[in-house]
Parts: C-alpha cells; sequence; structure tokens
C-alpha cells in the first residue's frame, strides 16, 4: 500500500510516519512544501493520502480529487459511508483521508485508526510543551518580579519571593500573576533599565 | 438561558456579521455564546460543521448546495437561513497582463476587457500556455463569476483558458511564483496582492451581476430543526451588526476587530478598504470609490432568496456538465429557508419581502417590491450582458447558456 503523508509539520509528519512503518507491504511518502505538491503527488500515486485539518493546500487537493476521478486511478474521498464512525474519529484527531476507489475497508481500518492514534499523541506532546513552554516563562517572570523588588526595596531573595507570596495569598492569586503585575508595572513606570 | 454556538470561517472580510455580533455584544443581548472556530480550508471548515465541530458556518453558497445534492462526497442536507453578504469579492490580473489589456487607475468596463482578454487568450493557447486563472473551489461563487464573464465575452473557461484551486491567503504568492495570471477572490487578498505589486484589481464581481449572492450561513438541517429559536436569535443579532457594519462611522473600529489574528488578521487598513467600498486598485495608486463592492446590509441583503439558490444550481449544471434534473433543483432551492430568515425577523419591523423568490437581473431602476412589513425598494441587480434568470424558466436559460 502505498501511503502519502502531507503534513506541514515535519515533526508530526515524521510521527505519523514512524507509526505507521508498523504497516506490512506499506511504503511511505511524505510531503511537506506548498509548492509543486500535486506533481510529487502525482508521481508518488498513492492508495492512501493523509492529511492534516489544518493544511491550507486541502481544497487544492480535493480539486485535483474531483479532476482525477475520471483517470486512471480514482480516489475517493472518504473510505466510504458506512464508516462513519471512523471517519467522525479521524476528523476529531485532526486528520483526513482519502482511498483510492476499491480499496477494502478492512485495509483501510487499521491505518486510518494508527494515524489516529498517532494524531492524537502529537497533539498530546504539543499540549505537554505548551505547559511546559508556559511553565519556563512563568518562572522567568517570577525571577525578573524578584528582582525588582530585591532592587527598589532592598530585599534579600527569600525576602522578595515571600513578598510576592504574601501578595498572592491576600489577594486570592496565583504566585505568577502578581509577578507579571509587578513586571508590568516596573515596564510602565519605571525607568526600563 | 444562554445558548452556545460555535460558528467556523475562513479568514476573509465577509465573515463580518457573525464576528462583529458577537465583539459588539448583539448575540449576547439575543441570548447567545458565540465562539468561533478558525480555519484555512473549505474542506475543513465543511468537515468541521458535518461532524459537528461547529454549529455552523461561513460557508460559500454553492458549496453549501453542492453538500447537499452530494456533489463529491456522501449528501449531507444543509441549510441556509441568512446570506451573510452580496459581492464583496474582486478580479484581479497579474501586472504583466493587466499593463496589456487594462487601463489604469479605474474598475474596468467588462465588456471591453473581456474583449481584450479574449484575444490574449487566444494569443496564448496558440503559443501553447494558456492563461491559467485562481479560484477559491470548484464550488463558489467566485468560480461561477468567473467563469460566467468568461464565457459571455466568448472566452470558454474550460477549453480557452485554465481554471484552478488556489487557497485565498496564498493568491499574492501564487501571483509571485508566476503560477496564475488571474484571480477571482475575496478580500482583503486582492488587497494584498495590489500591496505586494503582484497584482492589479481590475473588476469588482459586482460588476459581473450587480447583486450576486456570496457567503451564506450554512448548519446542517436536524442542528437547524433541534435549535431553531437559537438560530433565529444568531439572525437577528447579525441583521444588527450588519447595520453597525454599513455605519462609515464604524468603519475604523470593524476594521480593528476585523484584522485581530483569532479572525482574519493583517493589516487593518487593507481591510478597510472592502468595507468602505474604496478599494486602491493598483501598488500606489489613490483608493477608488465602488459603491456597494460589499452588500451586506440594505434591501434585506441578507434574506435567502430561493431564486439565489437556482441560480447558482444553473451554474452547478452548467459548469459540472450534469444533467439538469427538477427534483435535484427542487432540493437545491430548498436549502435556502426564507421561511426561517421571515420567522426570526417577523415583527421586529426590518423590511421583509413578501415573495420567496424573484426574477434575478430583471431591476433595471429603483422599483419597489412587495414586502411582508416594511418598505424594500430595490436598486439595479443586472447581470453584465443584460441577460436576467427566471426560476420558472431555468432549462430555457440552460439552453441559452450552453
Amino acid at each position: 500500500m502505498r501511503i502519502a503523508i502531507i503534513d506541514e509539520s515535519t515533526t508530526r509528519a515524521s510521527i505519523i510516519e514512524d507509526g505507521l512503518a508498523q504497516l506490512a507491504d506499506s511504503e511511505i511518502f511524505i510531503l511537506t512544501e506548498r509548492q509543486g505538491l500535486i506533481s510529487r503527488l502525482e508521481a508518488f500515486a498513492p492508495d492512501v493520502v493523509l492529511i492534516d485539518l489544518g493544511n491550507p493546500s486541502r481544497d487544492v487537493l480535493e480539486e485535483y480529487f474531483a479532476v482525477s476521478r475520471v483517470l486512471a486511478r480514482p480516489i475517493a474521498m472518504f473510505v466510504d459511508e458506512s464508516d462513519d464512525e471512523a471517519i467522525a474519529a479521524s476528523i476529531d484527531a485532526g486528520v483526513s483521508a482519502y482511498v483510492v476507489d476499491g480499496l477494502s475497508a478492512h485495509r483501510i481500518r487499521p491505518l486510518l485508526d494508527l494515524a489516529i492514534k498517532r494524531f492524537n499523541a502529537f497533539a498530546r506532546l504539543q499540549a505537554d510543551l505548551a505547559a511546559a513552554e508556559g511553565k519556563l516563562a512563568e518562572r522567568e517572570t517570577i525571577d525578573r518580579a524578584k528582582r525588582i523588588l530585591m532592587d527598589s526595596k532592598k530585599l534579600s531573595e527569600p525576602e522578595a519571593y515571600a513578598e510576592l507570596r504574601r501578595k498572592a495569598m491576600s489577594s486570592n492569586r496565583r504566585i505568577a500573576e502578581i509577578a507579571e503585575a509587578v513586571v508590568t508595572a516596573h515596564d510602565l513606570l519605571g525607568d526600563g533599565t | 438561558m444562554t445558548e452556545q454556538l460555535t460558528i467556523g470561517f475562513l479568514p476573509l472580510a465577509d465573515a463580518c456579521l457573525p464576528i462583529l455580533a458577537h465583539e459588539h455584544g448583539f448575540a449576547e443581548e439575543e441570548g447567545l455564546a458565540l465562539s468561533f472556530q478558525r480555519d484555512v480550508s473549505w474542506a475543513t471548515v465543511l468537515d468541521r460543521l458535518l461532524y459537528g465541530h461547529t454549529d455552523t458556518a461561513h460557508l460559500i453558497a454553492p458549496l453549501a448546495i453542492a453538500a447537499t445534492l452530494g456533489r463529491g462526497r456522501p449528501a449531507q442536507p444543509l441549510a441556509v437561513p441568512f446570506v451573510l453578504g452580496l459581492n464583496g469579492n474582486g478580479v484581479t490580473m497579474s501586472t504583466a497582463l493587466a499593463g496589456r489589456i487594462a487601463r489604469s487607475g479605474t474598475f474596468e468596463d467588462p465588456r471591453r476587457l473581456g474583449a481584450a482578454l479574449a484575444s490574449e487568450a487566444a494569443e496564448r493557447k496558440r503559443a501553447g500556455a494558456k492563461l491559467r486563472f485562481g479560484v477559491v473551489h470548484r464550488y463558489s461563487s467566485h468560480n461561477y463569476m468567473l467563469r460566467y464573464w468568461l464565457a459571455a465575452c466568448g472566452i470558454r473557461p474550460d477549453e480557452d483558458v485554465e481554471i484552478v484551486t488556489v487557497a485565498p491567503p496564498f493568491v499574492a504568492d501564487a501571483y509571485a511564483n508566476g503560477e496564475i495570471d488571474g484571480a477571482c477572490v475575496g478580500e482583503p487578498w486582492n488587497s494584498l496582492a495590489v500591496e505586494r505589486d503582484v497584482a492589479r484589481i481590475v473588476l469588482a464581481t459586482a460588476q459581473i451581476w450587480r447583486r450576486g449572492v456570496e457567503k451564506v450561513l450554512a448548519v446542517r438541517r436536524p442542528v437547524l430543526d433541534a435549535r431553531r429559536p437559537a438560530f433565529e436569535a444568531l439572525i437577528r443579532a447579525m441583521r444588527r451588526a450588519g447595520r453597525h457594519f454599513v455605519d462609515p462611522e464604524n468603519w475604523d473600529a470593524n476594521a480593528r476587530i476585523l484584522a485581530r489574528p483569532e479572525y482574519v488578521g493583517g493589516d487593518p487598513a487593507l481591510i478597510r478598504r472592502a468595507i468602505s467600498d474604496r478599494l486602491v486598485l493598483q501598488s500606489g495608486g489613490e483608493a477608488v470609490h465602488f459603491p456597494d463592492f460589499m452588500f451586506q446590509y440594505s434591501e434585506a441583503a441578507n434574506f435567502p432568496w430561493a431564486s439565489q439558490a437556482l441560480w447558482l444550481y444553473t451554474q452547478m449544471i452548467r459548469w459540472d456538465r450534469s444533467p439538469f434534473s427538477a427534483e435535484e433543483a427542487a432540493a437545491a432551492a430548498a436549502v435556502f429557508r426564507p421561511d426561517v430568515y421571515r420567522s426570526a425577523m417577523y415583527d421586529t419591523g426590518d423590511p421583509l419581502p413578501g415573495a420567496s423568490s424573484k426574477v434575478e437581473g430583471s431591476v433595471a431602476q429603483l422599483t419597489s417590491v412587495g414586502t411582508q412589513q416594511g418598505i424594500i425598494t430595490l436598486s439595479p441587480n443586472t447581470f453584465f450582458d443584460g441577460d436576467s434568470f427566471d426560476p420558472e424558466k431555468m432549462e430555457e436559460y440552460l439552453a441559452r447558456l450552453l
């Protein structure tokens, strides 16, 4: 089975490729560039095309399939109507699948299931990464706020932190929010150095 | 109780009404909490609508009909209780092509430009490199408007030129890479191509059909049936947003809102051009006022006329080269739901047409029409070639076109 993965995120594309590599008798082709997409896809002649929902080339791709329906290797938009649940699951995961007409459902299902799993795994990874980046940014803000307090109020580092914590507790807010307010106020009112 | 509605959209100026209904609190006053799902392809907007990620969507009108008729994918009945606007698109040409056949500084005369384009197209075809035009989707009003104009000027869209699909945000790139010679797309993407000095705006689609139906609010029919009061509230909120949108007082503020990255994104000055009907046609040029470039409010512009759906159906038959079917035509007409619009606006004092269908393109001067409430005076809605579309005589019309 020849599987094309169209994804502008190279990381996600390789995560999916990695997942699909478990499938027997499969050849996988990854396209990450918008330019020349259709001609490269045509040259690969895929049985299955996977594309993420956020890809701006989807309408271009569907137009190509609509035109190619009269050609030798017609590609159906979807698996088939009876597989609506699988389609719904793939849309939820953020991936759309196009399949050559006549490819049987029992060959497509495992492929689609794997793709969905990989897409979901990537989404979780992104969420974790975003949370980690958020935490890191918060830590930096708190450090800056501490330095501002240490300089302006001549406090030690533990005292500056205690000050932030006290204010957070009394105003029922998170320390990071208080730190953010301190930094913003300093940027607005301070000499900016 | 507040009702939640999630609305899918593509970053285009004509997604304005639901966005402004939310931003200015009109939706909230109607008991609605709106959230938005921004996407970059119509395929994804449609998928999310069909699989329930969104409750309703900003959609190209012919795609709502195509989805209902099952063209290109399994049929799913959609309903259109509200037209988001008429026209608002432009035809652009690469600076090279425009330099040869367009005058400078004005919107062109569609007949004269069409004649000049016809000889240019013939020459390019003889040279083995047909002129290539970009549209946003096979089932878009852009495609149908462009083809209508080309065909009426003696240019066969599928033989004499090539028409390809280009995603609106990448039209300027497509020009820069020499992939297209012309395009028909919505704002602010024409203006962006002008700003980058890769193309010139030569026509407004309003010059092809003065009152051409453009984006619609689409919803799955079972969802509309199940949540009818919420959709009627949304219709009222969007009518109020429309009144706000057309008031020059609000142009700056609305352009700034639409320019936010979660909505259309980009430069508010570019978005303001479309919403003020004042387009800069070529890089460094002066803005040119084209009244009703976008038409989102007056003359009951949002009323979904069954005759608009039927005109789109005739174009689908024409360009898909499929046989006319009275049954399909009835299904296409039933996508547009004037009954829902009427029941939403009944007793609000907002003007309501008395009929649900009209002869499109037949109004050549100001004409009062029969109403159920209020007064509506329709201004000209002509097609540029002088033809008109009588929904009672569809087969005659098709025979004339083909």
